[in-house]
């Protein structure tokens, strides 16, 4: 057998049968958006981030949790103190520390708290979605590849009807970006679900559009100040660079 | 050090100190008037800044530590609370991880340059020696760290490397497993060891720096010409040329990577390191960092097991490169019988390969469940031997020259040898059953029903032959390569290549160049 | 830094044009010094002030406390900032003796009006000043001292019903944290 590939492959060089190159992607390329947040001097849209924070209150936020992230980091959305204690207010958590009775005990929700989680634990999560367990959120952009396009496209890439000769099981759902394309989570969004009040039109790509914007900032919130800190640090090295180069030279230029 | 005459100094408090601890004498003498051949290019700043990037990851190493909790339940958050909630966390972490792929960027370019310019040579052997023992003390440190963060590429990373212990023949899976792993997978006992050896080990390679500048500073730098210097007129002192050039290179390095840092934190990461481990899910394709990549690729390049019949066929191979290509003349045997040994342990290796790869001959003692060496085991031989290779390499080259620019054929060789590097490092990257090129031979039809995917279609007796390009393939193609720069290329090129004539003088080359760049 | 020395064989004479090359050279060395120094130190801030509290314990600074259910002359602990803080519900009983005081013969000299915001509650950080030690006095049952307040069993210190050290080592009055009511039952404390 072994010789036998030896010889064909000796054959083909002589011969050059069609040879082509395997791709190794599956499925559709994963389209770019265009994002505030891009490039080297890239912010936050606060609007489009207040935007998504509703659409994962209202939607998202009944199977994901996201666990990393406090209510007291909205300010960074724009929220001022008191309405980062309103809003935190409208969740209740169970409390820490048991009571002075040795109780465990719910109480209203308090800017140090972290978002509140939809399940108790992960086999809950597991248990109230079919065994598949809805992932939290906190990083999730930057544990995908391309993760701020790769969740636009899975977000909007759900359809109807799968290809020709594709079949999807019951509690499955067909989705072009997603790996594999049978995906348990059913479309979350869809046209004029969540209501904005800014006026911005409550289409399903404008949503996926904030929600995302919304998800980029809770994976990496400290991405403004990275680039505005990176900018200075290049600028300060480059001229320093400069200056060194120049005290170089002067030292070398009497060397023969 | 520091010993002998002293000529003092005239700050009285520095004196003071002096005379009872003559180290401001050995910084004068070791840095300040070092005589350092004047012609160094930019290659020799990498040593420098090799040394920067040591001090910037366990500065920044030691800071993070007060922060981080070595514990399977608690790690993973302590990293994002360390970029979320610690004051400039997001910067001492993406310094420390981003600082683990600059300082293998300025080793290695700092290790090219040594094997290029010959820097390993007599009498630097057991200054390039010192200087492998850091690279493997930095692969471990760096494997170990990788672990830290405690997110499903550290989890399996860590498996699968820890597994191929497991592979030591007898006692690997019984005895030594349990006792590095702690338990009977990677669990918090792994974890809390790991934290506290990623600790220490730093402290060990500085240790070892210290030993290998000590060596360099005994034997002189090698320099771009591979020529001792042979006087005062071949030397600078090494303040404040070098000191000021070292620190240039230094800077433009540090633009580079702070270029990572703030703009592409992640980019030389793998996404899945921010899914908190697991140990029920294993991630659809584990790479290691992209340092370990050629490693990892030679791993993985060994699939077929070495049966007896290999081994012997091999055993006669070495006896033959021993006597016939690194010795000048043979010494115990005739031509006539290096040619028996040659055809002997060809045949025999090439016949056990064979046997390996069609289990149905049932070829005695050849069955995967009898042989010395299984393919798991030889892969983590071949992985550790390819770094073994380079303890010796100066015994392997054993060529009088030093610098690749007087000796044309090794330039090529070692520019071949590094391309092959990175290429394993792709390979590294790829899954194993990755095609490149595929042919089909035979029925048109049939051919034509594979490339659409239905080749459940084909009628029976039509199969074509469809030959493919796979990654392991070329893996093993350019495993073989860098096996054979080190074991046939340069034990050749030793006896065979004439090279240039050298210069005879560092001083005189200087100028000779001087003067074509005026005229 | 010095580089003036001149280390090579070079025995061309130093001319007007060398010595105006030296000045310049001074001033890019004294430039880069510059830039070293500040760089190192602009590196160093964050390293250092990645040891100042994180944002998570920031947030915990400030507790808020429901005092309805502690009755008169009774104490509660709350832990504010890692530190226990004593709300004392006083009776009338004690609040007399604390403004009864002379002021003047205290160690360290405050009124009760200065240290509390409402004279039935006294809230003050349950840390000796002496040496940091817990003092008791909190439970009726507890040995409050010599004054009725509070008895540091470390080393003999006794407060007052108003916290104020009246006898012992202890240097200064127990402290008294940032509160505010928020309601008749509820404190902020931070």
């Amino acid at each position: 057998m072994f010789i036998r590939n030896v010889l064909t492959t000796l054959i083909i060089g002589l011969t050059s049968v069609s040879a082509a190159f395997a791709s190794g992607g599956d499925g559709p390329a994963i389209p770019s958006q265009d994002w505030s947040f891009s490039g080297a001097f890239g912010t936050y849209d606060k609007a489009a981030m207040q935007r998504g924070y509703k659409i994962y209150r209202e939607v998202c936020a009944s199977c994901h949790a996201m666990k990393r992230v406090y209510f007291r980091n909205l300010e960074a959305l724009g929220y001022n103190e008191a309405q980062i204690k309103n809003i935190a207010a409208e969740y209740t958590v169970i409390n820490k520390e048991p009571n002075d009775e040795g109780d465990m005990f719910e109480r209203p929700a308090l800017p140090s708290d972290a978002f509140i989680s939809p399940f108790a634990n992960d086999n809950a999560a597991k248990y109230a979605n079919g065994g598949a367990l809805p992932p939290d959120l906190s990083l999730i952009v930057k544990a995908r590849g391309n993760g701020s396009n790769y969740i636009t496209g899975l977000l909007t890439g759900y359809e109807e009807h799968p290809p020709h000769g594709q079949e999807v099981a019951d509690g499955q759902y067909w989705n072009t970006y997603f790996p594999g394309h049978k995906l348990s989570m059913a479309p979350p969004l869809m046209d004029g679900q969540v209501s904005y009040e800014d006026g911005t039109p409550e289409t399903l790509d404008q949503y996926a559009h904030d929600v995302v914007q919304f998800l980029t900032w809770a994976s990496d919130p400290h991405m403004e100040i990275r680039k505005s800190t990176g900018f200075k640090v290049i600028v300060f090295l480059l001229m320093f660079a400069g200056v060194m180069l120049s005290v170089k030279r002067k030292i070398w230029s009497d060397v023969h | 050090m520091g010993h002998g005459p002293r000529d003092g100094f005239d700050n009285p408090i520095i004196e003071w100190v002096d005379s009872r601890l003559p180290i401001f004498t050995m910084m004068q003498k070791e840095y300040g008037v070092f005589p350092t051949p004047r012609n160094f290019n930019w290659f020799w700043n990498f040593g420098a800044i090799a040394m920067f990037m040591l001090i910037t990851m366990i500065v920044t190493g030691i800071v993070l530590a007060m922060h981080y909790t070595a514990d399977t339940k608690l790690a993973f958050d302590s990293v994002e609370r360390i970029t979320r909630d610690v004051n400039g966390g997001w910067l001492l972490r993406n310094l420390h991880m981003n600082g683990a792929s600059f300082f293998f960027i300025a080793v290695y370019i700092h290790m090219f340059r040594g094997i290029y310019y010959g820097s390993y040579k007599g009498p630097r052997e057991l200054l390039w020696i010192l200087g492998v023992v850091i690279f493997l003390l930095m692969m471990a440190t760096a494997f170990i760290g990788y672990v830290l963060p405690w997110g499903q590429m550290s989890l399996w990373g860590a498996t699968v490397i820890t597994n191929l212990f497991s592979a030591i023949p007898f006692v690997g899976e019984e005895y030594i497993m349990p006792l590095l792993l702690g338990g009977f997978s990677i669990d918090n006992a792994t974890l809390t060891r790991f934290f506290a050896l990623h600790y220490l080990l730093p402290f060990v390679i500085f240790a070892v720096v210290f030993l290998h500048i000590w060596a360099l500073h005994v034997t002189g730098s090698n320099n771009p010409l591979g020529i001792e210097p042979k006087g005062p007129q071949d030397t600078l002192p090494f303040h404040p040329y070098y000191t000021m050039k070292d620190f240039f290179g230094m800077i433009v390095f540090m633009i580079l990577y702070a270029w990572f840092v703030f703009y592409a934190p992640d980019a030389l990461g793998h996404p899945d390191n921010y899914i908190p481990a697991n140990p029920l899910v294993t991630p659809p394709h584990i790479v290691p960092e992209w340092y370990f990549l050629p490693f990892y690729a030679i791993l993985r390049a060994i699939t077929f097991n070495f049966n007896l019949f290999m081994l012997a066929g091999l055993g006669l191979l070495a006896v033959f490169m021993v006597e016939f290509i690194w010795r000048y003349k043979p010494k115990y045997l005739s031509g006539a019988q290096g040619i028996l040994l040659l055809v002997a342990g060809g045949g025999l290796a090439v016949f056990g390969l064979l046997a390996d790869f069609n289990q149905t001959w049932a070829i005695p003692m050849t069955a995967s469940t009898d042989v010395p060496i299984s393919a798991k085991f030889g892969g983590v031989l071949a992985m550790f031997g390819s770094i073994g290779l380079l303890v010796v390499l100066p015994w392997l080259d054993s060529h009088p020259i030093r610098s690749a620019r007087f000796r044309p054929l090794f330039r090529v060789a070692v520019l071949v040898f590094t391309l092959s590097v990175f290429v394993l490092g792709y390979a590294g990257s790829q899954p194993s059953d990755k095609v490149y090129l595929s042919a089909c031979l035979g029925d048109a039809q049939a051919c034509e029903a594979i490339e659409h995917g239905n080749a459940d279609h084909i009628e029976a007796g039509h199969e074509p032959t469809v030959l493919a390009l796979d990654n392991t393939m070329i893996a093993q193609a350019f495993t073989a390569l860098y096996f054979s720069f080190f074991l046939i290329i340069l034990p050749l090129l030793s006896r065979f290549e004439k090279g240039r004539e050298l210069p005879t003088s560092i001083h005189e080359a200087v100028l000779a160049k001087k003067q074509k760049a005026g005229a | 830094m010095s580089a003036d020395t001149d280390t090579t064989n070079d025995n061309t004479p130093h001319s007007a044009h060398d010595a105006e090359g030296e000045t310049r050279r001074d001033f890019m060395q004294l430039l880069a010094s510059a830039f070293g120094v500040i760089g190192g130190a602009l590196a160093a801030w964050p390293l250092i002030n990645s040891l100042n509290p994180a944002k998570d314990t920031l947030a915990l600074a400030t507790v808020e406390v429901d005092i309805s259910g502690i009755p008169k002359g009774e104490a509660k602990t709350i832990m504010w900032q890692g530190k226990p803080v004593f709300v004392r519900h006083r009776t009338e009983e004690e609040i007399k003796m604390a403004e009864a005081v002379e002021v003047q013969s205290l160690t360290d000299k405050q009124s009760d009006k200065e240290r509390v915001q409402r004279p039935e509650w006294l809230i003050t950080v349950g840390v000796c000043t002496h040496l940091g030690c817990v003092p008791v006095g909190q439970k009726m049952t507890d040995t409050r001292g010599d004054y009725g307040g509070w008895f540091c069993p470390c080393h003999g210190s006794h407060y007052d019903t108003s916290g104020r050290i009246r006898k012992g080592p202890a240097p200064k009055n127990l402290a008294i944290p940032p509160y505010e009511f928020i309601n008749d039952t509820t404190i902020r404390i931070g």
